[in-house]
């Protein structure tokens, strides 16, 4: 992974499994019991013992260690752990270490997850008051006292400065979340199957963080989700059809901070996604048109709108434009959440958004998209980040 | 369902009340004469503090024209003939409405307030006539709930007389004061909501040297010594350089809001919901964040020019606020 050069993971490692548990707001287990859950369940997808685990890589954020889970999934012996920094911005980041050590031939059967409590325990938008000093609690430190205190707050800062630049407005947010639901409603396992909405609702929608209304948020979700990582040469003998890794990469941009990247010259685009973007078309050879769907990661629906631009997908400020068009929706140029995102389906940290991407390339997502080639998937916005393209075997 | 508990709590409330019950109908007092009879002066001190004009309770000549025929004492001051005066206590120990005062108390219904009070008047009161009175306990109720507290009330009538015939042997009913008071045990009060500070400052080594500068009243800008790059928030080393050698400059205190946001949810109590906090560039041409004071948070725009000021929060708390100036500025 380099922005200089294309690098040599391309094609060689693949995700043979996906397993979750329900995505729920108060799953009444612990969160190692979950991550436990998830891990059996994407071996059992995959069809691969316990036993033959030999990597694992989770978020610096998940509670629950690795050899934790080992131990509760009946996993042994490790030669390659590792866990990726950032919140949500790990979540392809898991997959790309995973991917690293089986191309490299540091692990072969390497399981990624993330579980958390997240409704009926900590709850991330319940605000940062206190903070340690250290260099990552001094960044922080610099907002809180002023009242910027959730990841709701730090987005809306670019979000307004986004809507001034273009002269957009606050419906170019509401298209996102309506496509996000427009898919949950099809899918039963998201929380708001069923449950589209309008532009009107979106708009009606009370205030959580001007300019970001209610419906621009995502969900808060208990639950877990795990996937299987070995190689592409493997995963062809295994029960489910390989999601081939094409390009796997992470990205921080000069100037990052965590959340609130303030003081960089512009404050309308995602340069750490600018980074992943690069290396993933570089390192696939793909471009945006060569890619059917994608999962972009929207914790809030304003960076959904930057991303599509990152990648390409349109031009700068075209965001709004292009979906109002509708092209977020199955039939539009880039059917995006397919699962029904973060507001739709659940907030796991992204994880979720991985095995939509895998279900596309199987053929199994309850809105399949035909004939799908590639499938783009993003990790958290606004943070350093990750992010993953996907592709048949 | 009711457990042991809560029928045994029932029983003992039922014979609380049984023994309250026997409180109803009994006298506390009989006979007391009022200190003073009826009389001009306190009579136009009421009317003067009530602002009452009414002619017929000060003008004797014009009361003769009335059908009272003469100066008559105003209806409603009927509880004044019976006042015991400033520095007298109730009636005493051992009366009946004292032992029930006492045995509320006991029952823990320590508090209480005055809820209503009823008067009838039979006749106007003349000058010169003193009244006399007898008390008696009419009511008490069964435990009752209200937005005070729980308790009992508790209602007494007070029958006013006049002293009739030859041998003054007769009592005229003139009119009675029916009073009721709530004893209670007031509602626990919801605790105070506690001072929440906003956050703190987060200081280490680094940040210190800038929030050292907001308690002199000066905003602070890093500069790095080695290529002139200014910057905000303060840092070790500089990004465009790598030098880790710096001083400061004192911002002019201009600048021009960049963007902003009005926090809304959740709520968070250190904080006037919902308010604005806003990211301004100084001329200088660094950011900064900050809160933006003097106007309504729904006024806060883009590209707004604001001056720097310093607000003391609280004892430990100063921090820079930027409020909106003359555009041109």
């Amino acid at each position: 992974m380099s922005l200089k050069h294309a690098d040599s993971l391309k094609g060689k490692t693949a995700i043979a499994g996906i397993g979750a548990t329900e995505f729920s707001k108060d799953s009444g287990r612990s969160e190692l019991r979950l991550a436990a859950e998830a891990v059996k369940a994407a071996l059992d997808d995959a069809g691969i013992a316990p036993s033959e685990v030999d990597g694992m890589v989770t978020f610096t954020m998940d509670n629950n260690p690795e050899i934790s889970v080992a131990r509760a999934a009946g996993i042994g012996d490790l030669t390659f752990f590792s866990r990726v920094h950032y919140g949500g911005g790990a979540a392809c980041g898991t997959v790309a270490h995973a991917a690293m050590a089986v191309a490299t031939g540091i692990a072969d059967v390497v399981v990624c997850y993330r579980a958390f409590n997240e409704r009926s325990g900590r709850r991330f938008g319940s605000g940062v008051l206190e903070r340690t000093p250290t260099a990552e609690g001094v960044e922080l430190g610099w907002n809180m006292p002023y009242g910027l205190l959730t990841p709701a707050s730090w987005v809306a800062m670019f979000a307004q400065r986004y809507l001034y630049t273009y002269g957009a407005t606050t419906e170019a947010f509401g298209h996102v979340a309506i496509a996000d639901r427009a898919h949950a409603a099809n899918n039963p396992n998201a929380y708001f199957y069923g449950k589209p909405i309008t532009m009107e609702d979106h708009q009606n929608s009370r205030p959580i963080v001007e300019p970001m209304r209610l419906l621009d948020c995502c969900q808060e979700t208990d639950g877990g989700q795990a996937l299987v990582i070995v190689s592409a040469e493997r995963a062809k003998d295994l029960k489910q059809k390989p999601a081939v890794i094409n390009a796997a990469a992470q990205g921080a941009g000069r100037n990052q901070e965590q959340m609130s990247s303030f003081y960089r010259d512009d404050m309308t685009g995602l340069p750490e996604m600018q980074v992943v973007a690069k290396q993933l078309w570089q390192t696939s050879g793909l471009t945006p048109d060569d890619i059917q769907t994608a999962v972009l990661y929207d914790h809030f629906t304003p960076f959904v709108l930057m991303q599509l631009e990152e990648f390409g997908f349109c031009g700068r400020g075209e965001a709004p434009g292009f979906v109002a068009d509708d092209n977020l929706l199955m039939g539009g140029k880039l059917p995006t959440n397919t699962h029904g995102g973060q507001l739709g389906e659940a907030y796991l940290h992204g994880m979720n958004g991985i095995a939509e991407a895998v279900r596309q390339i199987r053929g199994t997502s309850v809105n399949q998209v035909e004939d799908v080639h590639n499938v783009l998937v993003t990790a958290g916005t606004g943070v350093p980040t990750s992010g993953l393209v996907l592709g048949q075997a | 369902m009711t457990t042991v508990e809560e029928t045994d709590a029932q029983a003992a409330k039922a014979e609380f009340l049984a023994r309250l019950k026997e409180f109803e109908g009994l006298h506390c007092e009989s006979g007391v004469l009022a200190l003073d009879p009826v009389n001009g002066p306190m009579i136009r001190h009421w009317a003067e503090a009530m602002g009452d004009t009414n002619p017929v309770y000060t003008d004797a000549e014009f009361a003769k024209t009335t059908h009272f025929g003469e100066i008559v004492a105003p209806a409603t001051m009927l509880q004044v003939w019976i006042m015991r005066g400033l520095h007298a206590g109730q009636p005493g120990g051992d009366s009946p409405v004292q032992r029930l005062y006492d045995l509320v108390v006991e029952a823990g219904f320590g508090s209480v307030v005055a809820t209503n009070c009823e008067q009838e008047y039979m006749r106007p009161l003349r000058l010169g006539e003193t009244v006399e009175y007898d008390q008696l306990i009419e009511t008490v109720s069964e435990e009752k709930t209200t937005g005070l507290g729980t308790g009992h009330f508790i209602t007494t009538l007070v029958n006013i007389f006049v002293r009739t015939g030859e041998g003054a042997e007769e009592r005229e009913l003139v009119g009675t004061h029916r009073f009721r008071i709530l004893r209670y045990t007031p509602h626990k009060r919801k605790p105070k909501q506690e001072f929440k500070p906003r956050p703190r400052r987060v200081v280490n080594r680094d940040s210190k040297p800038f929030w050292d500068g907001v308690d002199e009243e000066k905003l602070l800008i890093q500069r790095c010594t080695e290529c002139g790059t200014l910057r905000l928030p303060f840092g070790p080393g500089c990004n465009n350089c790598a030098s880790l050698e710096w001083d400061t400059v004192e911002a002019g205190g201009l600048g021009t809001i960049y963007s902003h946001v009005t926090m809304h949810y959740p709520k968070f109590p250190a904080f006037d919901m919902p308010y604005a906090v806003a990211l301004i560039e100084l001329d200088e041409g660094v950011r900064t964040l900050s809160n933006i004071v003097g106007i309504p948070h729904d006024e806060v725009r883009i590209g707004m020019r604001v001056a720097l000021e310093f607000v003391q929060h609280d004892a430990d708390l100063k921090l820079p606020a930027f409020r909106p100036v003359d555009q041109e500025a």
